[in-house]
């Protein structure tokens, strides 16, 4: 489809050239194994090629944050997975990450502090807004989400929990399309029913799956994207538009995506 | 003899402050009961919080007619309550309507806008009751036993306050009139409208009604005063250190455990600048059993909770027909400290009776529910973190307890063992780039 090559060079390559990378994407547990969020983690690696930004991974030696340990109540295992993470982090000296999980960019950028990790870090979001901003992503007029309605869920991790609501919409502005918004949203959004620790248990007992109840309010917006951040938000709402048999007019995409696909990436 | 009402007015004034005193003394112990917590951080914005959020109601506007009736109920509150400076100093100095000499023409322009907020606050809280006995709002629909009856009393006792003092007002003036003892005031706008219900009344009927009226009033508000802090009406008081001293670190934030930090770095040999040899401090209880084992500031964010259930209708777990109800567990919380307080009154040990972590109160099966997605925290208006508490009981269950759901602890041995959530090979993390670096 494109005549680029795209490159994914790792941290050790680039420390083994003595050289270091502007931003470093940590990819996280969704993005390297589930198959759906591989693909965003591939629309992302394309737009860092196109824009040419001098990026890298760490690929292998990349481990989970321990976030689900932490909030499901295992502070043991977080901070083993922290502090590991940590010494390979300080240790190639990275200063920015850039992440297109929520729960990787809260645990990052505020409880690695605490633990010796400082680092700046960015939701892909915001990373997304600021290369649209400087013009360094130019949306060609007339894209394939021209005047189509898209709707954006906000991941509690990236909203309430850290007040990021602007770059995800001003994203999806750029793109052309007509923002609609649920009922519930920004700070009175539903969660997806993930968070927490969610994604790996069974949900207790009631009358109702909450992904269901947020994908209802999705759907009631008349949209016909669904927007994420999130890579647990990206499965609840797929499953829920499953449910509603609704997958041949509903697509549920991450904003990078959305910008990939725009650009014909 | 003149004297008597003085003495009785004193009397009832020192049996109603030795009783607030006793029982605020317990609620500063209750609260102490739970562990430490550094909130010294960041003054200017917990002043801002406090100026925003509790004494300028912000949160409360995200639903603006119930905030509106609200205020004028918290300015009635705030405003009326200067008029019982007057109450006081006249009950002890054995006058009547101090003020009125000195203030002239302003005290009738200041009884008149006490008037029209008492007729506020009485308006208000007829809507309060219709809202929660006969519209049914859901968030008060789970509520029974004490504490629906705690939240009709205290509209009720309002009410009936903001009546006494129009009655007061009414028999008074009519008294102007009719004995030149009574201090000229002016008229007042709203009480006038009940004069037609006591001038057929002779003088002494009048005087009777009027200082009836007035003690009733006077006495009231004393017993509601101690009331308060029996109630879940205590957050008239509690909302502003509750604000204060809630968090304002971004809510994604959990706080570190620092025990297990100092394990781990041991256990990873990375070096803690702790002397060695020395044997390791004594590891307190991981997470919270009991609500001891909570933070003070969680303690006191359980006596600041009106119980309004905004948390819990917010809340997607609840919201699906699970069983966990953020407002469930501030009021548990308040339950246990309130049982532990007692024990020890009783020279029982604080920890007899159930845990806050059990089935008589909060259960596994609602702290399991949470998506920790910080809808309460968003949502309440006096800035109370149930989350932290949840957060904290699942500490106990893992660390402690090992009792967390099994597939958590299946995920817990993917971590361990191939360092994330679900059971895929460390080596293949990497192979989604392969497709891409081959794709041309």
């Amino acid at each position: 489809m494109s005549d680029i090559t795209y490159k994914v060079p790792t941290m050790q390559e680039m420390s083994g050239k003595g050289e270091s990378p502007e931003v470093l994407f940590w990819v996280g547990c969704a993005g390297s194994f589930d198959d759906r969020y591989k693909a965003v983690t591939i629309a992302f690696t394309k737009i860092l090629n196109k824009v040419g930004i001098n990026f890298a991974v760490l690929g292998p030696e990349e481990s989970c944050t321990g976030d689900p340990a932490r909030r499901a109540g295992n502070e043991f295992l977080f901070q083993m997975q922290a502090m590991s993470n940590i010494q390979v982090l300080n240790g190639y000296n990275v200063k920015k990450i850039v992440t297109a999980c929520p729960h990787c960019f809260n645990t990052l950028k505020n409880e690695y502090p605490e633990l010796g990790g400082n680092y700046e870090v960015i939701h892909h979001s915001t990373f997304l807004q600021q290369l649209i901003n400087d013009g360094k992503i130019t949306l060609k007029g007339g894209g394939e989400y021209k005047g189509k309605k898209i709707t954006f869920h906000d991941s509690c991790y990236l909203g309430r929990a850290n007040g990021v609501y602007e770059a995800p919409r001003d994203v999806i502005k750029a793109l052309d399309a007509e923002l609609v918004e649920m009922k519930r949203c920004k700070t009175k959004g539903l969660c997806c029913g993930a968070g927490g620790a969610q994604m790996f248990k069974d949900a207790e007992p009631g009358r109702k799956e909450v992904n269901i109840e947020r994908t209802e309010e999705a759907l009631d917006t008349g949209a016909e994207v669904i927007a994420a951040g999130c890579p647990f938000c990206m499965t609840m709402m797929s499953d829920g538009v499953k449910n509603k048999e609704k997958e041949s007019s509903v697509k549920v995409l991450d904003l990078a995506e959305l910008i990939a696909k725009n650009e014909g990436l | 003899m003149e004297y008597i009402s003085q003495i009785a007015f004193l009397l009832v004034l020192a049996i109603a402050i030795f009783f607030l005193t006793r029982r605020i003394r317990t609620i500063k112990n209750n609260i102490q009961l739970g562990r430490k917590a550094d909130r010294s951080d960041n003054k200017p914005e917990r002043w801002k919080n406090t100026f925003l959020i509790a004494l300028g109601q912000k949160k409360m506007f995200k639903k603006p007619i119930p905030a509106f009736l609200h205020l004028l109920i918290y300015g009635g509150f705030l405003i009326i309550n200067l008029e019982v400076l007057e109450f006081i100093i006249d009950g002890i100095a054995g006058t009547h309507r101090i003020f009125a000499p000195a203030l002239g023409s302003f005290y009738t322009v200041a009884i008149n806008v006490f008037e029209f907020l008492a007729v506020a606050v009485l308006f208000s809280c007829v809507v309060f009751l219709i809202r929660r006995n006969v519209l049914k709002v859901d968030r008060f629909k789970p509520l029974a036993g004490w504490p629906k009856l705690d939240a009709n009393l205290i509209l009720v006792i309002e009410i009936i306050l903001m009546l006494a003092i129009l009655t007061m007002n009414a028999t008074d003036q009519l008294l102007q009139g009719r004995d030149e003892h009574y201090i000229q005031t002016g008229s007042f706008f709203f009480s006038s409208f009940l004069i037609p219900l006591f001038e057929n009344m002779s003088i002494s009927t009048l005087v009777f009604v009027e200082r009836f009226a007035w003690w009733f009033h006077i006495i009231g508000i004393l017993a509601f005063a101690v009331y308060v802090t029996y109630s879940k009406h205590l957050h008239i008081f509690m909302a502003f250190p509750n604000t204060y001293y809630s968090r304002v670190e971004p809510k994604g934030k959990m706080k570190n455990m620092n025990d297990v930090t100092t394990e781990v770095k041991s256990m990873l040999g990375i070096d803690t600048g702790a002397t060695s040899g020395e044997p390791p401090a004594e590891v307190a209880r991981l997470g919270a059993k009991d609500a001891n084992d909570l933070e003070w500031v969680s303690l006191m964010g359980a006596y600041a909770c009106t119980e309004c259930g905004r948390c819990t209708a917010e809340c997607p777990a609840n919201i699906t027909g699970k069983k966990l109800s953020p407002r469930k567990v501030m009021m548990d919380t308040r339950d246990r400290i309130d049982e532990m307080g007692k024990n020890i009154k009783m020279g029982k040990p604080a920890e007899e009776g159930n845990p806050l972590f059990s089935d008589s109160y909060i259960t596994d099966e609602e702290i399991n529910a949470c998506t920790s997605c910080n809808a309460c925290v968003e949502a309440c208006p006096v800035n109370i973190n149930p989350l932290d508490i949840i957060l904290q009981g699942r500490r106990f269950k893992a660390m402690e307890e090992s009792s967390s759901p099994q597939s958590w602890n299946a995920m817990f041995q993917n971590i361990e063992t191939s360092f994330a959530p679900w059971k895929f090979p460390p080596t293949d993390r990497f192979n989604w780039a392969k497709k891409l670096t081959e794709e041309k």
